[in-house]
């Protein structure tokens, strides 16, 4: 702040603390004419409702110094006086701020790098990691949960991360990658172009993979199509999918959009492109790999 | 000069009041006028494009801010959850300005990338689709509602009225840009401005 504004602040705060000191002894202040204490005034309204010339009552006039008493000390230990920094050397985001972050890394700092030095492997399986999952659990529930659920089931769009049924591939070294860097589909192409009755063709095959097409005879030639029209390019001849795309395997009953013959359709036809954001920059390598433990650890019984 | 005297004068007494009301604000608030912190924008923070100022009043219009703050406080609580708190120089160009003063729902100074463009999609038109704990209202309409752009050249003219004279350092809306407003903003959808600028919220921190 510049001189000239620091000292505009520190005057008129300072005549301002001076004005309510004189406001008050002004208005204290006996007048000649004026009734004695105790008496009435003589000003009566109403025919009979007179007032009386009582001084004020004490409690309130010293709270009233106490304010003011209470504004000088306080602008004595704080900053508030334009560029006065205050005797306590406070501020919002210096001691206060930087105060408690400081405080919670000496704090937490030493939990996280005790774990961070056993493998995401061991701290998701061993019984005596219990907490670090579940802080990893807590900060999946602040991080995490809106895309895949307080549970982890995850919602249409977004993985469930419990089936053991994994995207980007399910190693430790995987799912760190995921968390920190996030993953963007290189997605899955529209397909409109080949017609209604060929996408039914493809959809009819791809739910016969997990024996739930209606309609064989549309899935035989389904699959002839799958094999021509580029699908076994990302989700392979098998169409058990390709972790290095993050490609969805089809051959088994785990749906990311769902698995309705018409969503199955709709994916075809228009296409689909997930994208899970960094968060490297906002959770730091620790909290990922917490993180990563958790998330390993759910679909670790199956 | 005496209580009567100020009590019987109408117009003493209103000049006197306005002297002591002023105070407060010539304190507090005048010095703004003249800091750098409040009047230059924060590293990377930029003008709105046309469909994020579309989105931007539809936010406003839908009333986002009585349950969502943009104000991170430098608080851990709140650094450790949305990221870098916020700073005065990122709402140069907020007229008037998102604060809120209420989280029913969570703090979104920082939701630009957060999560993505789909996710943004499916919890507009059903938040309880994504978040099935959520309490959020459905936007649906903002599904069906197309704009037309008719006023976005407008409101970026009014916008460089403000901005002026409140941010000397500060982007202007340039004259080809308010030309070509309406093309860039016609025909999208209001869900479609919302989340473009939602996506953008606070990503000039990320830099930091």
């Amino acid at each position: 702040m510049s001189t000239f504004w620091s000292g505009w602040i520190i005057v008129l705060s300072g005549l301002n603390i001076l004005a309510c000191f004189w406001l008050i002894s002004w208005t204290m202040k006996r007048r000649a004419g004026e009734s004695a204490q105790g008496d009435v005034t003589g000003h009566t309204w109403d025919g009979d409702l007179q007032e009386y010339n009582n001084p004020l009552p004490r409690w309130w006039l010293y709270l009233f110094y106490g304010t003011l008493a209470f504004a000088i000390v306080y602008l004595i230990l704080y900053p508030g006086m334009g560029n006065w920094k205050g005797i306590l050397g406070w501020s919002s985001h210096g001691s206060q701020y930087e105060g408690e972050m400081a405080r919670a890394k000496a704090k937490y700092d030493p939990i996280y790098q005790q774990y961070a030095k056993v493998p995401v492997a061991a701290l998701a399986a061993k019984p005596e990691y219990e907490e670090a999952r579940e802080m990893g659990k807590r900060l999946f529930l602040t991080y995490c949960m809106q895309c895949h659920q307080s549970d982890a089931s995850g919602a249409r769009g977004f993985p469930n991360l419990t089936d053991n049924d994994w995207l980007y591939g399910g190693k430790p070294e995987d799912i760190v990658k995921s968390i920190a860097d996030g993953r963007t589909s290189i997605g899955m192409p529209a397909h409109a172009q080949l017609g209604d009755e060929k996408i039914q063709k493809l959809g009819q095959y791809v739910l016969s993979l997990s024996g739930r097409a209606t309609d064989q005879g549309a899935a035989e030639e389904g699959k002839q199509l799958f094999m021509t029209v580029g699908c076994a390019g990302c989700h392979g001849a098998d169409a058990k999918g390709n972790q290095a795309l993050g490609a969805p395997n089809l051959a088994n009953n785990i749906w990311l959009y769902g698995g309705s013959p018409k969503t199955v359709e709709k994916s075809i036809r228009e296409g689909r492109k997930g994208i899970m954001p960094a968060h490297k920059k906002l959770l730091g390598e620790e909290k990922i790999h917490l993180l990563a433990a958790y998330v390993k650890s759910l679909s670790q019984t199956q | 000069m005496s209580h009567e005297v100020v009590e019987k004068n109408v117009g003493l007494l209103m000049v006197l009041i306005l002297i002591v009301v002023s105070i407060g604000g010539l304190v507090e608030i005048v010095p703004l006028f003249f800091m750098a912190d409040t009047t230059e924008p924060a590293p990377g923070v930029h003008k709105y494009d046309p469909l994020a100022i579309e989105g931007r009043d539809v936010y406003v219009r839908e009333g986002c801010y009585t349950c969502h703050s943009q104000m991170i406080r430098p608080f851990r609580a709140e650094t450790e959850r949305y990221g870098h708190y916020s700073v005065a120089g990122e709402f140069v160009y907020d007229h008037p300005f998102q604060w809120g003063s209420k989280r029913t729902g969570p703090d979104l100074a920082r939701v630009g990338g957060r999560y993505s463009d789909d996710w943004h999609f499916a919890h507009l038109y059903n938040p309880r689709d994504v978040v099935p704990e959520s309490n959020m209202p459905a936007f649906t309409w903002l599904f069906d509602n197309k704009l037309d752009g008719k006023d976005t050249a407008a409101k970026m003219k009014a916008l460089n009225v403000v901005v002026r004279a409140t941010c000397p350092k500060c982007e202007l809306y340039t004259e080809e840009e308010m030309k070509n407003a309406q093309k860039a903003v016609a025909g999208k959808t209001e869900a479609e401005a919302v989340v473009h600028y939602l996506q953008g919220m606070g990503t000039a921190s990320k830099q930091w």
